[in-house]
């Protein structure tokens, strides 16, 4: 099992980077699923995450320059790390003007995940900095709990809201209450609301669009014939939404989520070369 | 109970309506005075007026006149309720509390009478919030009795000079103590904490003093934790006027000026710390 790999610009590393705290945002201890072409990140729905789970995937080709993998076996070329990203994004903030990053995978006492930061100096050698992260090794019968979730049969698809104003207002509804209703129909209409002893707030979305599988008709069986304004609504723990908008840190590029009555909210999040899956289950 | 996204006509019968184009109007002055959960507002027909209370010595109001809104009617001579003042800012900051110049949160306030909650929508870039708010019963308010006939020292400064020394009060300290004086030091601020003690004079022909009107030499104590809250309506206001009476009652009164340039009104009224007696001073 070997694994190296470099990266050298600036931007791609700043985007790294991006990526990373947005992760480490969701999860504090999440798989790092390493292939030849892609990086997964992935958090799968256990007791302990409040129900929540993520997939995340990207192209390794779009942010490394060198990428060498060798995976458990021949058949099985792919590592499995569990770690916390907190960890990896500490390493990489010490890389904002860095000339290169390298990881690499050693095992001098314990499995760790080598990140050299090489910083810029005024004298003719580098300066660099060494970040040994700690990681467990996953070992093969234990692949299966990691599989790409299955797209749920969902009631409704809806394009979010500009995540701004998303994240202002689940914010504020934070400090009022801890459940929050998503609400969407088919004519592109949201609807955030919080309810408790004290107050009721609903933000009204209007005008949002519906991504053209909502509607298809031999996509989702219980969407057809039904009423375009009706609403599908799911209850959740405020707070994975909140998490969720506020390690957004740049606009993505495509926006939505799939919600299915009183069960689960699954929003997929695409910033150029990145997908990022959250799922979100209803309040029991 | 499902409600529509439209506010209510102007016609119906509501106890008070208002309208305002920029929410901050409000909410700013609002912060001013949220050193506790709930507050009572008043409203009558010139205006608003929002109090908190605490500890049965200290009382804050923050004054919005009828001309600051757009709208403003009240249909009973006065109305009168308690509300939760961190679920009501909450509520009218929902869109954000950065001030982005061109946008703003144009607000609607609805409240039915007695017994009913207080209603507010709230829109900006073409996203509406509704919010209902219970209400209670108000409670009895502290009067203060304090009238310019019973001043007895007056000074008013401009803000900015006292904005840092309230800020870097030195809270180990349990009491601020005022001096007001026709005479030397003129003007004191002096805390007791752990590190020794403070004093801060301002000479009365100070560039910051805009009018200096002592009688009579005054020295009191007042709790430093009740007083601190204030130093929200301070980092606003443009002056500030602080006046006591003989029983050493401290009125501190904040002009603010809102974006718009329109002034509006924070008092704070203070009892003196009943610990301390004459002979220690």
């Amino acid at each position: 099992m070997r694994f190296r790999a470099k990266i050298v610009d600036l931007a791609c590393l700043n985007h790294f980077s991006r990526i990373i705290n947005t992760i480490a945002k969701l999860a504090r201890t999440c798989i790092l699923r390493l292939t030849v072409c892609k990086l997964y990140f992935i958090l799968s729905d256990k007791v302990a995450n409040g129900g929540a789970s993520m997939w995340c995937e990207l192209c390794q080709g779009n942010f490394f320059d060198e990428f060498q993998m060798e995976g458990v076996a021949a058949e099985h070329n792919e590592i499995y790390l569990e770690l916390a990203p907190e960890n990896l994004s500490r390493a990489l903030k010490t890389a904002q003007n860095a000339k290169a990053v390298k990881m690499k995978l050693t095992n001098k006492h314990c499995p760790c995940l080598r990140v050299a930061v090489e910083l810029p100096s005024l004298s003719s050698s580098s300066r660099i900095v060494t970040h040994d992260i700690p990681v467990g090794v996953i070992p093969r019968r234990m692949w299966n709990d990691f599989r790409e979730p299955s797209v749920p049969d969902f009631d409704v698809s809806i394009y979010l809201p500009a995540l701004k104003t998303m994240k202002s207002v689940v914010e504020r509804m934070k400090n009022l209450g801890n459940f929050i209703v998503i609400e969407a129909n088919l004519s592109g209409e949201m609807n955030l609301k919080i309810e408790t002893d004290l107050v009721s707030v609903t933000t009204h979305f209007k005008d949002l669009g519906n991504p053209p599988w909502a509607t298809e008709d031999g996509c989702q069986s219980s969407a057809r014939g039904r009423d375009l304004e009706s609403m599908v609504e799911v209850c959740i723990d405020i707070k994975k939404l909140q998490q969720l908008l506020a390690g957004q840190q740049v606009n993505p590029t495509k926006a939505l989520c799939n919600i299915v009555r009183k069960r689960i909210v699954h929003f997929i999040l695409l910033h150029e070369e990145v997908s990022l899956q959250y799922f979100i289950p209803a309040i029991a | 109970m499902p409600f529509s996204t439209q506010p209510p006509a102007s016609g119906e019968r509501y106890a008070l309506s208002a309208s305002l184009d920029n929410a901050r109007h409000l909410s700013s002055l609002l912060r001013a005075v949220h050193f506790q959960d709930h507050a009572t507002c008043f409203a009558t027909a010139s205006g608003l007026r929002v109090t908190v209370e605490d500890a049965k010595c200290i009382q804050a109001n923050a004054f919005i006149q009828a001309e600051i809104f757009q709208e403003f009617s009240v249909q009973e001579e006065s109305v009168m309720f308690r509300i939760n003042l961190s679920v009501l800012l909450d509520c009218l900051t929902i869109f954000g509390t950065s001030s982005v110049p061109g946008t703003s949160t144009a607000l609607r306030m609805c409240y039915r009478g007695y017994g009913y909650p207080l209603m507010l929508f709230l829109e900006e870039g073409g996203v509406v919030t509704v919010c209902k708010i219970n209400t209670q019963e108000p409670d009895e308010l502290l009067d203060f009795d304090f009238c310019s006939t019973k001043v007895v020292n007056k000074i008013i400064l401009q803000s900015e000079g006292l904005r840092d020394a309230f800020a870097e009060l030195d809270m180990t300290s349990e009491v601020l103590q005022i001096t007001m004086s026709p005479d030397k030091p003129y003007f004191r601020l002096s805390t007791f904490g752990n590190a020794g003690s403070a004093h801060l004079d301002y000479p009365r022909d100070s560039d910051l003093m805009e009018a200096f009107h002592c009688n009579q030499t005054q020295t009191n104590r007042y709790k430093i934790s009740l007083l601190k809250p204030s130093t929200k309506a301070l980092a606003l206001s443009c002056k500030v006027s602080i006046r006591t009476d003989a029983q050493g009652f401290l009125s501190l009164q904040y002009m603010i000026r809102n974006e718009d340039g329109q002034i509006c009104f924070v008092e704070y009224y203070c009892c003196p710390d009943e610990n301390i007696t004459e002979a220690e001073l």
